[in-house]
């Protein structure tokens, strides 16, 4: 218990930074994904052309490789930020990818004739995505957001190689001052994680029940 | 109550044609539909008639031709398309009603976010035409706990909540159950006489003896013969007509 006690404050505020990490990435992801999506399926070609580009930059390149781009690549061009932010940018970039393609199979999935419908009563592009369209795709798609929520939530631990003190980044520095406890500094850094992803699940759960619909 | 014709048709194909790659669907069609008129569009499967009933909203572009309504040409997309096709309810074999809304929503959905009006004067004229169709009691439920019968007649109510000009019936029956047919039928023959202009792509023979001004055959992309529904019933003069009768009415 000595080991929990005396460490309890650097694990409280690393586990502060990663749900900080996960909660402002997600936000990032969700709606710059959401934008991506419907650029995707928009009518103008060029949009397309762009969220399609930036889902295959992202989608294929190594998280890791993302933050050395953002950490060390744009102050090269004058453009600097935090290590925090660096790190909520580039977790949030990389998984604005794979909102975006679980929202587009989402908006795939509902049948073309509700946005005939709903272009036939007057409603813009937009609105149609906005009022019929994506009410709908976001309910099929609650699993598998869920699924890129948790595995971006496991990501934010490439940050403890950017110089960002969150749980895995307490790894190295608790196991070599306390070299007997290995074990138990891993069930700590675990659970710290657990903690975001169990409840999680359980929420995401909920709300697929929740906005389940008839069809 | 039925507006008689003036000098400008309410709708005006002229030279349209459409092609699916090789397949020319739609081949150099003319057709006017003044106000208050009711046009039944019958022909065998394939003929192009549902195209011919999308392109008029835009639902299906066009390669060649012109349509306009109201005297105004189609827009190409964007702002000035969803205006105009504010102005012509469209209704579907398949009903497409909002699966995630509720009846009432169905309907006040286009007079809030396109008409702009107040959520209480879209929810009380949403109530009036919902009891018009006689599906008021149902307003609280969603789509998929109404009949087939009754999501259409929310569909009709749905269409007519915008005020249209023009109102395009694309197999509306087609879709649903021998006994619930009549139904649908009867908020369409009830429309037509209080001088709704109404294009309707339809099967039904009856429909089209009953309620329409004129009926238009089509027959591989092309409007083969247009005559009041008397004459055409009675007195086909195309081969390709007489044949289609043929086989639809002797059983």
């Amino acid at each position: 218990m000595q080991f929990f006690t005396d460490n309890f404050p650097l694990l409280r505020d690393a586990f502060l930074t990663t749900l900080g990490l996960s909660l402002l990435a997600g936000l990032l992801a969700l709606v710059l994904g959401t934008v991506l999506a419907a650029m995707r399926v928009s009518p103008i070609p060029p949009l397309r052309g762009l969220a399609t580009f930036y889902v295959e930059t992202f989608r294929n390149t190594p998280l890791t490789v993302v933050f050395f781009f953002i950490v060390f690549g744009l102050p090269q061009i004058d453009f600097v930020v935090s290590f925090f932010v660096g790190a909520v940018l580039s977790v949030g970039l990389y998984t604005a990818a794979f909102v975006a393609e679980a929202l587009r199979s989402g908006i795939n999935s509902v049948g073309p004739g509700q946005a005939e419908a709903a272009r036939a009563i007057g409603l813009t592009f937009g609105q149609s995505l906005r009022e019929v369209v994506l009410p709908q795709a976001f309910r099929t798609v609650v699993p598998p957001l869920g699924n890129v929520w948790i595995a971006m939530v496991k990501n934010t631990s490439i940050a403890a190689g950017f110089a960002t003190t969150e749980l895995a980044a307490t790894l190295p520095r608790l196991a070599n001052a306390n070299a007997g406890d290995i074990l138990l500094i891993l069930l700590a850094v675990v659970v710290g994680y657990m903690l975001i992803t169990v409840p999680s699940a359980y929420g995401i759960h909920r709300i697929e029940r929740r906005v389940a619909i008839l069809r | 109550m039925t507006e008689r014709p003036t000098g400008e048709p309410l709708v005006r194909l002229s030279g349209v044609n459409k092609w699916y790659g090789e397949l020319h669907v739609l081949q150099d069609i003319d057709l006017s539909i003044d106000r208050g008129e009711v046009v039944v569009v019958i022909g065998p499967s394939g003929s192009g008639k549902s195209t011919l009933c999308r392109t008029i909203n835009r639902l299906e572009g066009i390669e060649s031709g012109e349509i306009t309504i109201d005297g105004q040409r189609l827009p190409e997309e964007g702002k000035e398309l969803a205006r105009l096709r504010a102005d012509v309810g469209m209704v579907f074999q398949s009903f497409n009603l909002f699966a995630h809304k509720t009846i009432l929503e169905n309907v006040t959905l286009g007079p809030i976010k396109v008409r702009k009006q107040s959520k209480a004067d879209a929810e009380k004229r949403a109530r009036e035409l919902l009891d018009r169709v006689g599906v008021g009691h149902q307003a609280d439920k969603v789509p998929a706990q109404l009949s087939g019968g009754q999501q259409q007649r929310v569909a009709i109510a749905r269409a007519l909540a915008m005020d249209p000009k023009v109102m395009l019936f694309d197999e509306p029956t087609s879709a649903l159950d021998p006994e619930m047919i009549n139904e649908v039928l009867d908020v369409m023959t009830s429309l037509a006489r209080d001088g709704m202009t109404m294009v309707v792509v339809t099967h039904e023979m009856g429909f089209a003896r009953r309620a329409a001004n004129r009926v238009v055959f089509m027959d591989a992309g092309r409007i083969v013969e247009s005559a009041v529904p008397e004459t055409f019933f009675t007195a086909p003069s195309s081969d390709r007509a007489k044949d289609f009768l043929s086989k639809i009415l002797n059983h």
